[in-house]
């Protein structure tokens, strides 16, 4: 059975419909890519999966259960997390803080802890830094802990919000353009993060990407996306040689 | 003229291995030698009686004064703390040391017993002086909760003053009620001795009724961000004022008196800093933390499981409370509470002090506060003056320093009791 499964999911702004019955199939541990030119409707998608929008019609189901309408924060804590297009940090906390934040649903001591300092508090904290050390490890940023995001260089930032969006625990990773703005060494480097956080937590992961060359070496399928709609579905040698990716991508032959 | 920079240079380090400890070791002395010698060295100085506040209302009714107001402060507080903090480095750093090695609750209370003693002395010299005190603690308690509005949560309320009159009115209606003999609540109801026992359940009460009125103003603002809240939160102000102003039963616009004395200097101070303990747990908490990444980018922090209205609806609640707290005990220090107390000049003070002191941090609140309450005390004798003063300062700091004083820093309680200096001698 697919973890996440949207069956014909449409959203409209005001007269405009952004998305037009979007389906969508993600089995544990899958790779699938979304691509499409600017304002196709990906990135509404994700903000649609994660509860930010919510659908005009369809469903979205999340092993079996039906999450639409589900304000954000519980849909993020049931297992769908996020990155972000253009780095959505907290420009005042540290690496550490951002990643220890992620665990937010998992914090036990309530209130009460938080007023009084509890025993029960300073444990769970030092369990939750624990935790949230390991995710900086494993990106590569642990020396950074103590640094206040805004400081950090543009790669560093990217390896933040992915720790954070992995530090939630999710089951399902949605990654909003993670190459964006990247030069070719730190493209290297995050697709070796992509890969390894896949290989080592067995999560599945969806994909929005302009660079191709990614997609299609990360990917094993891949979603089309034009003015809302999926032009072409298939695995990456189907999608790079369909015409109508080729159209929607470079223009028709004709018109040249 | 290299080597005068470098001396004092080097004087100026030796000052930065000094513990808290030592300066406030280095305090005590200088006010309890203020408690036995300040009046023979005031008089011999010329000046009429021990400056209240640092000479500073001295200088400005008698200009003439200035040098011999300076000198006193210099002979009674310079000195004696310049001296024996850098004298005893080696000493308050071994104590400290030796502080540590038990619970750290240990040696916080050492610390606050010995701020305490020291403002006890400080304030025991005149009434005045207590009563300046009094006020500038509360002061630091409404400030630090209005720092979790404003700065922590990046959001602008002005219902504070609404808040404290809530918890002063309630706290007040309770103990007149209950330990006076008074014309509207009856007679003495329980013994006046029980009054120090059940003062706490006044001041509770007071924070809860505070909360209680704080829930009308964050559900319908929370829903969204922007400028709801600042508009919703002035509007209650104004109605919570209107609605005591209007209601016979706490005496209307004439003001309810005849609160009795149980504000006393230990009481104001316990609540202050039990206050100051909350907040900053809360605030360094990752629940707390979770207030940040609300104002930072509320969009990430609901991604990030954060559930964003109750962080907000919760930290609205809690400041609140904290200032009807803060309001019952002004009213019970200044034994007599009017409506027009809580309005908008009420309101600008506790802002100013905010962004004066420095937002989203809690020594920020504390510098705020003092600074802004003693200042105001002190240019008391400027009349007019101290309203284009006070106001100058707070541009100039907003030019220079756009969030304030002190402002994103945490308040880390080990770091800052810490000893300076290791006992072998080397930083």
């Amino acid at each position: 059975m697919p973890i996440l499964r949207v069956h014909g999911m449409s959203h409209d702004f005001g007269g405009l419909r952004a998305v037009q019955d979007y389906d969508l199939e993600i089995e544990k541990g899958q790779i699938r890519g979304l691509i499409g030119p600017n304002g196709a409707g990906k990135t509404t998608i994700f903000n649609l999966l994660t509860g930010i929008y919510t659908p005009t019609e369809g469903e979205i189901l999340l092993d079996g259960k039906r999450i639409n309408g589900l304000p954000a924060h519980r849909i993020a804590s049931m297992g769908i997390s996020r990155t972000f297009q253009n780095l959505l940090l907290w420009r005042h906390m540290t690496v550490l803080e951002h990643v220890k934040m992620a665990h937010y649903s998992r914090i036990r001591y309530g209130l009460f802890g938080a007023f009084f300092g509890t025993t029960k508090r300073h444990k769970e904290e030092a369990e939750i830094e624990e935790k949230a050390c390991k995710l900086l490890e494993m990106m590569g940023i642990r020396h950074l802990s103590d640094q206040v995001v805004l400081n950090l260089p543009y790669g560093a930032q990217r390896r933040v919000e992915m720790a954070r969006a992995l530090a939630t625990e999710p089951r399902i990773l949605l990654l909003d353009e993670p190459t964006a703005g990247m030069n070719p060494e730190e493209l290297g480097q995050i697709m070796e993060i992509i890969r390894r956080v896949h290989k080592e937590l067995g999560l599945a992961i969806l994909l929005i990407e302009h660079r191709l060359k990614v997609v299609m070496e990360l990917c094993e399928r891949i979603q089309t996306l034009n003015f809302g709609e999926v032009i072409a579905e298939g695995t990456p040698d189907e999608i790079q040689n369909d015409p109508k990716v080729i159209d929607a991508y470079l223009g028709k032959e004709s018109v040249i | 003229m290299p080597v005068k920079v470098r001396t004092s240079r080097n004087l100026w380090t030796s000052y930065t291995r000094v513990p808290l400890l030592g300066w406030f070791c280095g305090a005590l002395i200088a006010v309890t030698l203020e408690r036995f010698a300040g009046t023979p060295i005031a008089l011999a100085l010329g000046l009429p009686k021990i400056p209240v506040l640092f000479g500073l209302d001295i200088m400005l009714k008698k200009p003439i004064l200035v040098p011999n107001a300076i000198l006193y402060v210099l002979l009674v507080y310079g000195l004696p703390m310049g001296v024996t903090t850098r004298s005893s480095i080696s000493l308050t750093n071994r104590l400290a040391t030796r502080l540590f090695r038990f619970p750290i609750a240990i040696t916080v209370a050492v610390h606050l017993a010995l701020l305490y003693t020291t403002l006890h002395l400080w304030a025991g010299i005149s009434d005045y002086r207590a009563l300046v005190l009094k006020l500038t603690l509360i002061a630091v308690m409404l400030t630090l909760s209005l720092n979790v509005v404003n700065g922590y949560m990046g959001e602008f309320s002005c219902s504070h003053p609404g808040f404290m009159a809530l918890g002063a009115y309630c706290a007040s209606v309770f103990t007149v009620g209950l330990f006076v003999d008074d014309r509207l609540f009856g007679a003495v109801f329980l013994p006046p001795a029980l009054g120090p026992f059940l003062f706490p359940v006044a001041l509770i009460l007071g924070g809860f009724l505070a909360s209680f009125g704080a829930l009308f103003v964050a559900i319908p603002s929370f829903r969204t961000r922007g400028d709801y809240l600042a508009i919703i939160s002035l509007a209650f102000l104004f109605i919570v004022k209107s609605l005591i102003e209007n209601l016979e039963f706490v005496r209307g616009p004439r003001g309810l008196s005849g609160q009795p004395d149980l504000a006393d200097l230990p009481t104001v101070f316990f609540w202050t800093v039990l206050c100051v303990w909350s907040i900053n747990n809360f605030v360094r908490s990752t629940i707390g933390k979770a207030l940040n990444a609300v104002r930072d980018n509320e969009m990430a922090a609901s991604a990030m499981t954060v559930d964003t209205r109750r962080t907000k609806v919760v930290a609205f609640l809690f400041a609140a409370f904290w200032a009807g707290v803060a309001g019952g005990l002004f009213a019970h220090v200044l034994r007599y509470v009017n409506p027009s107390t809580f309005g908008i000049q009420n309101l600008a003070e506790v802002l100013a002090m905010v962004y004066f002191g420095g937002l989203n941090s809690v020594y920020g609140s504390i510098v705020g506060a003092v600074s802004i309450s003693l200042l105001g005390e002190a240019l008391r004798p400027l009349e007019i003056f101290k309203w284009i003063i006070i106001p100058l300062l707070l541009i100039l700091v907003m030019i220079f320093r756009p969030t304030g004083l002190v402002a994103f820093k945490d308040l880390d309680v080990t770091s800052l009791l810490r000893p300076k200096q290791n006992p072998g001698g080397e930083v």
